[in-house]
């Protein structure tokens, strides 16, 4: 940060250049929701502007009570939450100790995970499907009838919650090393046993850390295409990426569902990332990375 | 301490070593951890052995039955290894691959340290810019390739109306290869920057003022704070980032996969796309299993020298 203020004509351009950078942030977004209120006669359009003329809600109708949309939703929520609260359990108690202790092994634990970080997505799907397949963990028996979740989502549970494991895992790691240990040791005296430490005191402070690895977890589960592409054989047991790109894929006429879709999608995704990207700039120290 | 005293402590730590004592001090460590090791274990250590041997084998859509059924398959060595490499399209890929990262993550990293640097000035609605900036990391990567898709349409595509308003003739985006892997460069170069722009400007905020108070005392102007003082405090941060961010960019299989979907398959493929379609569209599982692992071998050895270098420096 600069001591001294910015000279006018500089904050002029600074403005300048920041305005025509959210235009080209936001306009692909923006372009979605246009589309998705398209009339059907009018998909083709040549014209630069957001909403369109004679605007409608038709494709939204369409696609919540002529589509399996809201299945696919069900489907997604199921798999992302699950994904979520392993991701952030595990995450949470292995970087916790990668932190504080020193124990044979920590090392090349920590550099194994960077490891996988580098293994091509194909390395680990193409032996988990078989895998699943294996094991049978790609059909639609119903596994807990209740909430939708049937054996194939299981399966990609299983995936996104340890794809997503090792990067979260730096992640936690990194936060708890900017918490003084002084803390715990506190807690040790006052007569509380190393988990209590943990749980009690410290976890409480990393609720930055949380949010982002929760965060981090969320996005992998919720917009992930190219696993569920391939384990998922049953219209009824898509997630919604997948259920998505049916859609785009079926016929020309679908642009406005896929529109809709889309807008129905991302605005839930984009409010949680607005309203936490509070949390992104203290949250994020994935840039700590020390012994 | 001597040599011959470190042995002694040595020697007489491993007389002592009692399997009781070590489990006491390493009891929580290794509880905490084994959640996270079981999954890891199951999902990722079995899968990559499980895929070692898939590599030697001829596995194919073919004998994938029998495979499922009885667990055997038929061994054929080095071959598959021995193909890939003797091919003359895996050079090419991997030239493309190359290229496509080094454009990417360069401009990641330039652009993300340039918001950052701005965003972090004393400037009027700083933080609604930040918030407006981070959109393109928010939306559902398949859904902005595809918008994106529809944005290079010949003549439909924002992207030619834009510059036929400028003037430009229109080009055919998505139906040559050097354009449609501009095209590709063009949205991953979007979606990017946001998060090395966070990363930035969480490395920009840990730097003390005091620096630039003391460099304006010496009468140092805004580039050469930037350049003596930004840069170099802004490394250790964005190093790590900017090792994570190449692999995760020469191992992006979704930008490139669904915006040729359809258009221009297999004319700009980057070696995941290539391998992703090997698997699952050709059933060429044991091929894969061999380029999965030659494309995490040239990774790894990248890291290791890279990380060297820097170490070095």
């Amino acid at each position: 940060m600069s001591v001294r203020k910015d000279s006018k004509w500089k904050r002029i351009i600074f403005h300048i250049i920041l305005i025509i950078s959210v235009i080209i942030a936001i306009y692909p977004a923006l372009r979605v929701l246009g589309t998705s209120l398209r009339p059907n006669d009018a998909l083709h359009s040549t014209s630069l502007s957001i909403i369109p003329d004679n605007a409608t809600l038709n494709a939204y109708k369409e696609l919540i009570f002529e589509r399996n949309f809201l299945i696919w939703l069900r489907n997604s929520l199921v798999v992302t939450l699950f994904t979520v609260i392993i991701g952030v359990s595990l995450a949470s108690t292995a970087g916790y100790v990668f932190s504080r202790k020193r124990f044979p092994g920590r090392k090349s634990g920590l550099t194994f995970f960077l490891l996988t970080q580098m293994f091509p997505a194909t390395m680990l799907v193409l032996p988990m499907y078989l895998l699943l397949s294996q094991f049978g963990l790609t059909d639609d028996t119903l596994v807990i009838p209740f909430i939708g979740m049937a054996k194939a989502h299981i399966g990609l549970i299983i995936m996104y919650s340890s794809t997503a494991l090792p990067l979260c895992v730096w992640q936690m790691k990194g936060y708890y090393d900017t918490i003084p240990e002084s803390l715990e040791e506190a807690a040790l005296v006052d007569g509380l046993n190393q988990f209590q430490a943990f749980y009690k005191i410290i976890l409480p402070l990393a609720k930055p850390a949380l949010v982002i690895t929760a965060l981090f977890s969320f996005m992998t589960a919720w917009n992930e295409y190219l696993v569920a592409r391939v384990v998922m054989t049953d219209n009824s047991l898509y997630t919604l990426p997948v259920g998505l790109t049916n859609l785009a894929g079926q016929f020309n006429t679908a642009w406005s569902l896929f529109a809709a879709a889309s807008v129905l999608i991302m605005v839930p995704v984009m409010a949680i990332f607005l309203i936490l990207s509070r949390f992104l700039v203290g949250g994020l120290t994935l840039g700590g990375v020390k012994g | 301490m001597s040599q011959s005293g470190k042995n002694l402590r040595f020697t007489s730590a491993l007389s002592n070593f009692s399997l009781k004592d070590f489990w006491r001090q390493n009891k929580f460590s290794y509880l905490m951890l084994l959640p996270a090791f079981l999954v890891v274990l199951f999902v990722i250590i079995y899968p990559f052995f499980y895929n070692f041997r898939l590599a030697f084998s001829n596995l194919n859509m073919y004998n994938m039955r029998q495979f499922i059924q009885s667990g055997s398959l038929e061994y054929i060595g080095f071959n598959n290894f021995i193909r890939i490499i003797t091919e003359s399209s895996f050079w090419i890929i991997l030239f493309r691959t190359v290229v496509w990262t080094v454009i990417n993550v360069a401009a990641h990293v330039v652009f993300g340290i340039f918001y950052a640097i701005i965003l972090n000035r004393d400037i009027m609605f700083k933080s609604i810019y930040r918030t407006l900036l981070v959109i393109p990391w928010a939306i559902p990567q398949y859904i902005v390739v595809l918008v994106w898709r529809g944005m290079f349409n010949y003549r439909y595509g924002a992207v030619n109306l834009l510059l036929s308003k400028l003037g430009i003739a229109p080009i055919a985006w998505l139906s040559q290869a050097s354009t449609g892997f501009t095209a590709a460069i063009i949205v991953n170069v979007w979606l990017g920057i946001p998060f090395m722009m966070m990363i930035a400007l969480g490395g920009l905020q840990s730097i003390d003022p005091n620096f630039y108070e003391a460099a304006e005392i010496d009468g140092a102007n805004s580039w050469q704070q930037i350049k003596h003082i930004t840069l170099p405090l802004l490394k250790p941060v964005m190093l790590p980032a900017t090792v994570l961010g190449t692999v995760w960019t020469f191992n992006n299989l979704r930008v490139i996969y669904l915006l040729t979907q359809n258009t221009l398959t297999n004319k700009i493929d980057i070696l995941v796309t290539y391998v992703y379609r090997a698997a699952f569209e050709f059933y060429r599982y044991g091929y894969a299993a061999a380029f999965s692992l030659i494309i995490f071998v040239i990774l790894l050895v990248w890291a290791i020298s890279f990380i060297d270098y820097i170490n070095e420096d």
